[in-house]
């Protein structure tokens, strides 16, 4: 598995957060989740200028066996969502942490780093999952 | 003799390792006074040669009347073939397979049904069926919810056109889901909607159009359908399915067309059996197509590039999206979907045509003739397919009541409806012209036989 990029922050559900230079958050699902899930041929996005609520419904990602919700690990407002993979979902297969981003958001309030987890505490996290 | 597997001895075996005397000591816990010793007013148990006579007998009470009741089902002639195929043990189920691409015919046909449906609805999809146009217009309603997320009242707003029993079915499977229904205002004259009266911003998450409408009429579907848009609600349409040969298909209603399409399935190939089983059916463009509950038939090909039927996008449903599942189908009217299949196969395109024109024919010249009776008249102006309302000078129940010992099934009671005296019939391409004068004839008798006061 390829190192994970330093400027992201992980969920123990399976999402990344990156903090963008104008106060907004892109986030997507990581690496370790598109593998669980596979091919994805799905991907639910919500409304721009939606609210959503920390934990809320944001965006589902299906797969050819199985369909999963992504909960915003964060509060606030949708300001973007990649428009891209309604057609291309499999962008996020083949990178999770690129193309592959689901939706920018706008935080309602500060963010929770202590929550959050590192690259590194991830990696550790998801290594203890596979014993 | 129950077809029960256990011998006594299987079930003395059991009782004593769960440590019970009796089969009947299973049900101790309940109240003594709640146990039935004896079913009153249910006799004895006949052998099957008893049973076959009585049920021969009461068969003969029901004499072989002539019917001009539509009101949500039509009696069309159905083809022996189509009965004769679909009862074949290859096809006799009411399911979709479980194992379901080791049934490869039973999916082709499925598949092929919602080709049909598409092609007569002129939407992209459809799905395998539900179980009848009044709860597909609930699947609907819930879809519509699901598909327009940005609407988040939860009304539903019904064309004074749909079906009440319908409206009354929607009501309760969605009423404890927050969804309310209802009704758009409607014009006296028409039948059909008061567009005058109809006001803006009430933000509807779907408008509910029925053509034709329970009345018969036929109503501006085009105008309805733009100006649901315009208000950001979805379109759900309600069709008969044979109406579809002569009218617009609701694909095409306004500049953007209808979004979903459901109705009931029974004209099809289905006979009228007391009121089931039938089957709904349900369409919709391809936006919306991850929101539609039920079953879908895809045609895909295998590792060596030769065709073949999957169910697909199964994602949806139940056994893999659990609690978030679009619907709890998991099943179809796989056996009436069969015949409907097969009847639309034998009738094709000119088929359908033919029997909608004669149908349309043969219901002009029965209003026509009951309108020349004194004291019937149209309910409502303006055109029809094959059911029309009739404003009666007098109560409807007793007319009934004379035709029918006449062996006259002469139509819906539409009182209770429209509040006021009025009669609901539909003639179909079954019934001779011989039959239709016959009908106009002992309607002139019963209503001069009755009296415009004491009814």
């Amino acid at each position: 598995m390829n190192e994970l990029p330093g400027d992201l922050l992980f969920t123990k559900d399976h999402e990344w957060l990156r903090r963008e230079e104008d106060g907004s958050v892109t986030i997507g699902i990581t690496d370790h989740a598109q593998g669980a899930l596979g091919d994805l041929v799905y991907v639910e996005l919500p409304e721009v200028g939606q609210d959503i609520e920390e934990g809320g419904e944001m965006a589902v990602v299906e797969s050819v066996k199985a369909a999963s919700d992504v909960y915003a690990p964060i509060g606030g407002n949708i300001v973007a969502v990649n428009e891209v993979l309604a057609d291309d979902p499999e962008n996020i297969n083949s990178d999770a942490y690129g193309d592959g981003w689901i939706v920018r958001m706008r935080p309602a309030g500060g963010i929770d780093e202590s929550a959050l987890m590192s690259p590194d505490e991830y990696q550790e996290f998801i290594d203890n999952l596979d014993d | 003799m129950p077809f029960i597997p256990h011998t006594e001895k299987d079930t003395q075996e059991m009782l004593k390792t769960i440590g019970a005397d009796s089969i009947a000591d299973l049900f101790d816990e309940i109240p003594a006074e709640l146990m039935i010793e004896h079913l009153h007013h249910v006799p004895d148990a006949l052998s099957e040669m008893e049973i076959s006579r009585l049920m021969r007998e009461r068969a003969k009470l029901d004499g072989t009347p002539m019917c001009f009741i539509g009101a949500g089902a039509y009696e069309h002639h159905i083809p022996t073939a189509v009965w004769d195929i679909s009862t074949r043990g290859e096809f006799y189920s009411a399911y979709t397979p479980y194992q379901a691409e080791a049934s490869q015919g039973t999916l082709q046909t499925i598949y092929e049904y919602q080709t049909m449906m598409t092609e007569l609805t002129g939407l992209a999809v459809s799905n395998a069926s539900l179980y009848d146009g009044a709860s597909a217009l609930a699947e609907a309603s819930l879809m519509a919810v699901r598909s327009n997320r940005r609407v988040k009242t939860g009304r539903i707003l019904l064309a004074p056109g749909v079906n009440p029993v319908y409206e009354q079915v929607a009501a309760a499977i969605c009423g404890a889901q927050g969804l309310t229904f209802e009704r758009l205002p409607r014009d006296s004259m028409s039948g059909n909607i008061n567009f005058e009266q109809l006001s803006d911003g009430r933000e509807p998450v779907a408008v509910v159009l029925q053509q034709p409408s329970f009345a018969g009429t036929l109503d501006d579907v085009d105008r309805l359908t733009n100006w649901a848009h315009a208000q950001g609600a979805l379109v759900l349409a309600i069709v008969n399915p044979i109406s579809l040969a002569l009218l617009k298909p609701p694909g095409q209603w306004g500049e953007q067309g209808a979004d979903i399409a459901c109705g009931e399935g029974q004209p099809l190939g289905v006979p009228l059996s007391s009121g089931g089983p039938y089957f709904g059916f349900m369409t919709c463009k391809q936006k919306h197509v991850r929101q539609m509950p039920g079953r879908i038939v895809g045609r895909t090909t295998d590792l060596d590039g030769k065709p073949g039927f999957v169910l697909t996008l199964q994602a949806r449903e139940q056994h893999i999206r659990r609690s978030k599942a679009t619907s709890n189908i998991c099943t179809n009217q796989g056996l009436m979907v069969t015949a409907a299949t097969i009847y639309m196969s034998l009738l094709g395109y000119e088929g359908l045509v033919s029997i909608a024109n004669a149908s349309h024919a043969n219901t002009t010249a029965l209003v026509d003739g009951l309108c020349s009776i004194n004291g019937v008249e149209r309910l409502f102006d303006g055109p029809f397919f094959h059911e029309v309302a009739l404003k009666l000078d007098r109560p409807v129940a007793p007319l009934l009541d004379r035709l029918a010992e006449r062996d006259i099934l002469g139509g819906f009671d539409l009182t209770s409806y429209a509040g006021a005296d009025a009669l609901l019939v539909c003639v179909t391409e079954t019934k001779t012209a011989q039959d239709i004068e016959a009908y106009i004839a002992a309607f002139a008798d019963v209503m001069a036989a009755s009296n415009v006061k004491s009814g």
